[in-house]
């Protein structure tokens, strides 16, 4: 399950984000963008999440996925398309190959949602 | 007072095996060595054909491999008897080779060998179809193997492996009258997503193919030196 592996990078990113922060800020949602055309199973990557952070501090934090669809662009015909994946590729109107991603390889940490509790700080 | 705040990171989740893949990269260029890094699903036949590899080649080319296996030395041990240095990587669960395992393995080579006299270090990483695509280890080709009995379907059911490849040698040619598989069906299933891939097919129990893929290994053995002095 490479799901694991991804997930241990995401909390290594995270923490270190956490640990250079003036006062530690509570995390609330951590927005990740997964591109349809990846090896990722963003299910199995919820799942590797919340094994992974239970006990730590990103426990119960919310792990929000946006999936980002396969786009190609075909140059012959100067436009972009949606290829349907696991059948079909190649331009549907000219049977061009798919040379030219214009998205769904993302695989990224996009922003992390977080308070500070003011109170706290001041006390 | 609560307050949500945001903060933007865009990074990249596969950010640190890049920068280690990198670093392998580096190392290879630095010592002459080129790396080849051989994906497929489990039994394709990337361990027989390495042994018919390296028993041709290894007369005219200083080569290592670097043999990933979930839980066994069985792959490591038989490529072994060619007497080329077999670095054997046991990955545990982990379905793929990543790059952190291969600098480990380029480590070994290092403490145990004079890793500048190698040529070429073919990579055998896990059997699987799915995630290894996505791990580089800092190789500088990828080569993808379909055999015969996997369906000509499979190009476009996994197609980062496919489209990532750069070269695909379709196995088991020998057994494949005996089956309902369309070779230019592969071919063109590969082309839609990766139109100049290399694709030979081979039998590693006849020799079918075979010197067409040695030719290439060769080819892509001058370019990379080429490119990198
Ligand atoms: N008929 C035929 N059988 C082959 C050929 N190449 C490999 N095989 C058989 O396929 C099976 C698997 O071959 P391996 O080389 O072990 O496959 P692999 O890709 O290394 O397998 P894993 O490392 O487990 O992923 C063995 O039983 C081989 O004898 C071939 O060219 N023709
Ligand atoms: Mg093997
Ligand atoms: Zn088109």
């Amino acid at each position: 399950m490479h799901e694991t592996d991804m997930t241990k990078a995401l909390i290594l990113t995270i923490k270190d984000w956490w640990e250079a922060q003036p006062t530690p800020p509570n995390i609330e949602k951590i927005h990740l963008l997964v591109g349809e055309f990846t090896c990722v199973e963003p299910r199995s990557l919820q799942f590797a999440f919340e094994t992974q952070t239970q006990n730590t501090f990103l426990s119960g934090v919310e792990l929000v996925i946006k999936d980002i669809p396969l786009i190609a662009f075909c140059h012959p015909c100067q436009q972009q398309y949606w290829p349907k994946i696991g059948e079909q590729y190649a331009c549907p109107h000219c049977h061009s190959p798919m040379e030219d991603i214009r998205s769904g390889r993302e695989l990224k940490i996009d922003r992390i949602e977080y308070s500070e509790n003011n109170s706290l700080a001041s006390s | 007072m609560h307050q949500t705040v945001n903060a933007a990171l865009g990074v990249n989740l596969l950010q640190a095996n890049q920068t280690e893949a990198n670093h392998n990269r580096d190392h290879f260029d630095a010592w002459g060595i080129t790396c080849f890094n051989l994906m497929s699903s489990p039994g394709a036949g990337k361990t027989v054909l390495l042994e018919k590899t390296l028993s041709v080649l290894s007369s005219q080319l200083n080569l290592a491999v670097i043999e990933g296996d979930m839980t066994t030395e069985l792959d490591a041990e038989k490529l072994r008897q060619s007497g080329v240095p077999v670095i054997g990587i046991n990955t545990g669960r982990s379905c793929h080779l990543d790059a952190k395992m291969v600098a480990g393995g380029l480590h070994q080579l290092q403490e145990n060998y004079q890793p500048e006299t190698f040529d070429l270090i073919f990579v055998e990483n896990v059997g699987n179809l799915v995630c290894p695509a996505e791990f580089e280890v800092g190789e500088h080709t990828k080569v993808a193997l379909l055999s015969v009995t996997e369906g000509d379907d499979k190009p476009l059911k996994y197609p980062v492996m496919f489209q990532e490849a750069d070269c695909l040698l379709v196995t088991k040619m020998d057994i494949a009258p005996h089956l309902d598989i369309d070779i230019n069906r592969i071919e063109e299933n590969v082309r839609q997503i990766n139109p100049n891939v290399t694709i030979i097919p081979v039998s590693a129990k006849t020799g079918e193919g075979l010197t067409n893929w040695f030719n290439w290994v060769y080819e892509r053995i001058n370019q990379n030196s080429i490119a990198t002095h």
